[in-house]
């Protein structure tokens, strides 16, 4: 193994982060930003596989200057590099001009051996950037890994269809998805911390990318989708009936109307 | 091979057997196909599927497109790349639709970059707007906002979400055309074969039709026993709050919430849940919901269908009887038929 590339997204703290049910958006300043959860597991996943056969782990993101903290984190847990793909003309970009990205920035670093993602963001929530990231590569892809089994050339994994779990066996370089269920992340140790915290970050903006990429292809211009109309649904009628009595009385009434009702 | 522009669908299968979304892409498909006055053509890579093929005829597709190679028989996702790429490159379809399922989310996201296209995913409603174009509906923020979405580029891909859309019934009489078109086989890079496994996989709380989820509520551990026993009785599975996951009473996998896994069953039992904002967004789409909480100003109400006040150690065993008694009569009162 040369290079291990982990793709990371920082994401608002969906435990702390308050919803403007109005609006209908997240208040992004009601709670810090995080690695997306699943990401830290994608990072594990590389972290083992170097730590098996060498190379080194470097982790990037799209973001904003804060998502800066975001690979601090991914360096407290042991990545080797991180590089903070930040430029206004990054901003606004859907699933194609953010994999577009992304892949442009892996090519800068010279290609590698494997990429690795989370399945999907916590924010988002599409599961698409990893596939199209493989598809800008030109190199194949395995989503829905719970599990790495071994490392030769190719990569053996175990993951999750809709119908059971399958062995898939991928050709290098590729690019994998993993889902919560593969290898717990590891802590950060308080020296890395101390270090990590103290790093200057590199940067990458779209100078950086231009012998790799079309610019045009950034950002919301680059971006085919549009946002057209945000709809906050109005909560589902809800028949809001109380049953009161005593415990016998209540379970009888409840399962009188959960049976007339076709519940159950 | 026809070079009209029309709508196509996506038809995955496995082990041979096509994914029933597909009949509810055709539904959907053929709706807006009628709409815009164009036709609807379905995608199937497989191995000797002429049936299935035929059926998806029945089903509302005009023409359906067959990839026919034992190397496609099961999913390789570059294969089937590279043939729906050079298929819609041909063809040019306005729209192209696939399930939102595993396969159609690994395929979907691919097709698009190549094809220099926009993907909107897990929608949930497809609407035409006055001008012909595709307004894709999506839950974001577990669906507390609906996004409407619409693809500057073409085709407008999206994947749509398993049950939702309804089929057609199967008609027999309904005509059409199975095309095969050339095909590419390259080595297969990434294969996938099932694991045997002697157990079936566990119905996890994302896809389970009843879930009875427990909260702050219960006293200790064991006491989650008694939500299984309940579970049990109404064939559904045990799921829970943050604050059990916290305290190590269970994985994070049982986890409703915003955090863990956002659930739309039939039927949802909270028992001892407060009802914290990030459990409600992570359950409030289920289709009946029934609270029981001992705090009658718990938020949980406020989503409730039904809603009793009361100890859940006394309500929860009862119900539990009660179904177990009522499933019992039922099975004697059959027997006395039979």
């Amino acid at each position: 193994m040369n290079r291990i590339v982990v793709a990371v997204k920082q994401v608002p703290d969906m435990e702390r982060v308050k919803f403007d049910t109005v609006a209908g958006r997240v208040d992004r300043s009601s709670a810090p930003g995080v690695v997306n959860p699943v990401d830290l597991h994608a990072l594990e996943a590389a972290m083992r596989i170097r730590d098996d056969h060498g190379g080194e782990v470097v982790a990037i993101s799209m973001g904003p200057q804060q998502a800066e903290s975001a690979l601090k984190e991914c360096l407290a847990r042991g990545a080797d590099r991180v590089v903070l793909l930040a430029d206004k003309a990054f901003a606004g970009a859907d699933t194609w001009a953010t994999s577009y990205t992304l892949a442009s920035a892996i090519k800068k670093l010279g290609g590698c051996d494997l990429v690795v993602c989370g399945e999907k963001t916590v924010d988002g929530d599409t599961g698409q950037v990893g596939p199209e990231t493989a598809e800008w590569l030109g190199i194949p892809h395995v989503n829905y890994v719970r599990e790495i089994v071994s490392v030769d050339g190719r990569l053996k994994a175990l993951c999750d269809m809709s119908d059971g779990l399958y062995l898939a066996e991928v050709t290098l370089p590729a690019l994998i998805t993993v889902t919560r269920k593969a290898h717990r992340p590891r802590y950060a140790t308080p020296q890395r911390i101390y270090a990590a915290v103290d790093a200057s970050i590199e940067k990458w903006g779209a100078a950086e990318l231009a012998d790799v990429a079309t610019s045009d292809n950034f950002g919301l211009r680059g971006s085919p989708t549009r946002l057209t109309r945000v709809v906050v649904p109005p909560v589902e009628g809800r028949k809001g009936e109380w049953i009161r009595g005593a415990p016998d009385e209540v379970v009888a009434t409840l399962l009188a109307k959960l049976e007339t009702g076709g519940i159950l | 091979m026809s070079s009209t522009r029309g709508v196509m669908i996506f038809a995955e299968q496995t082990g041979g057997v096509v994914h029933p979304v597909a009949n509810e892409l055709l539904g959907k498909g053929r709706e807006i196909a009628d709409t815009l006055g164009v036709e609807l053509s379905a995608v199937l890579c497989g191995h000797c599927m002429e049936q299935e093929a035929q059926e998806l005829i029945y089903r509302g597709a005009d023409n359906v497109y067959l990839f026919d190679n034992e190397a496609l028989a099961s999913f390789d996702i570059m294969n089937y790349r590279a043939n729906i790429v050079a298929l819609v490159e041909e063809t040019k379809p306005d729209i192209f639709l696939l399930g939102a399922t595993p396969i159609g989310r690994s395929l979907g996201p691919r097709l698009a970059a190549a094809l220099n296209t926009g993907l909107t995913a897990d929608c949930t409603s497809l609407e035409v707007d006055d001008e012909g174009h595709l307004v894709q509906i999506r839950p974001a923020f577990s669906g507390n906002i609906l996004a409407h979405i619409k693809t500057e580029t073409r085709p407008q891909m999206a994947t749509v979400r398993y049950k939702i859309m309804q089929s057609l019934p199967r008609d027999v009489e309904r005509q059409g055309h199975i095309v095969r078109p050339s095909l590419t086989i390259g080595e297969p890079l990434a294969r996938l074969s099932k694991v045997p496994t002697d157990v079936e996989k566990q119905i996890g709380v994302s896809e389970a039709e009843v879930i009875v989820c427990g909260g702050r509520g219960l006293k200790k551990p064991e006491d989650l026993v008694m939500l299984k026993e309940l579970a049990d009785a109404l064939g559904g599975v045990v799921g829970c709050s943050k604050p059990l996951v916290d305290s190590g009473w269970m994985d994070k996998e049982h986890l409703v919430g915003f955090s863990g896994n956002t659930v739309r069953p039939r039927v949802y039992f909270a028992v001892g849940v407060s009802g914290s904002s990030q459990h409600l967004i992570g359950m409030r789409t289920s289709e009946r919901i029934i609270a029981i909480n001992s705090d009658p100003t718990a938020d949980i109400f406020q989503v409730a269908d039904y809603s009793i006040v009361g100890d859940l150690y006394e309500i929860v065993p009862r119900l539990t009887a009660a179904l177990r008694e009522s499933r019992e009569r039922d099975r004697t009162a059959g027997s006395v038929c039979s």
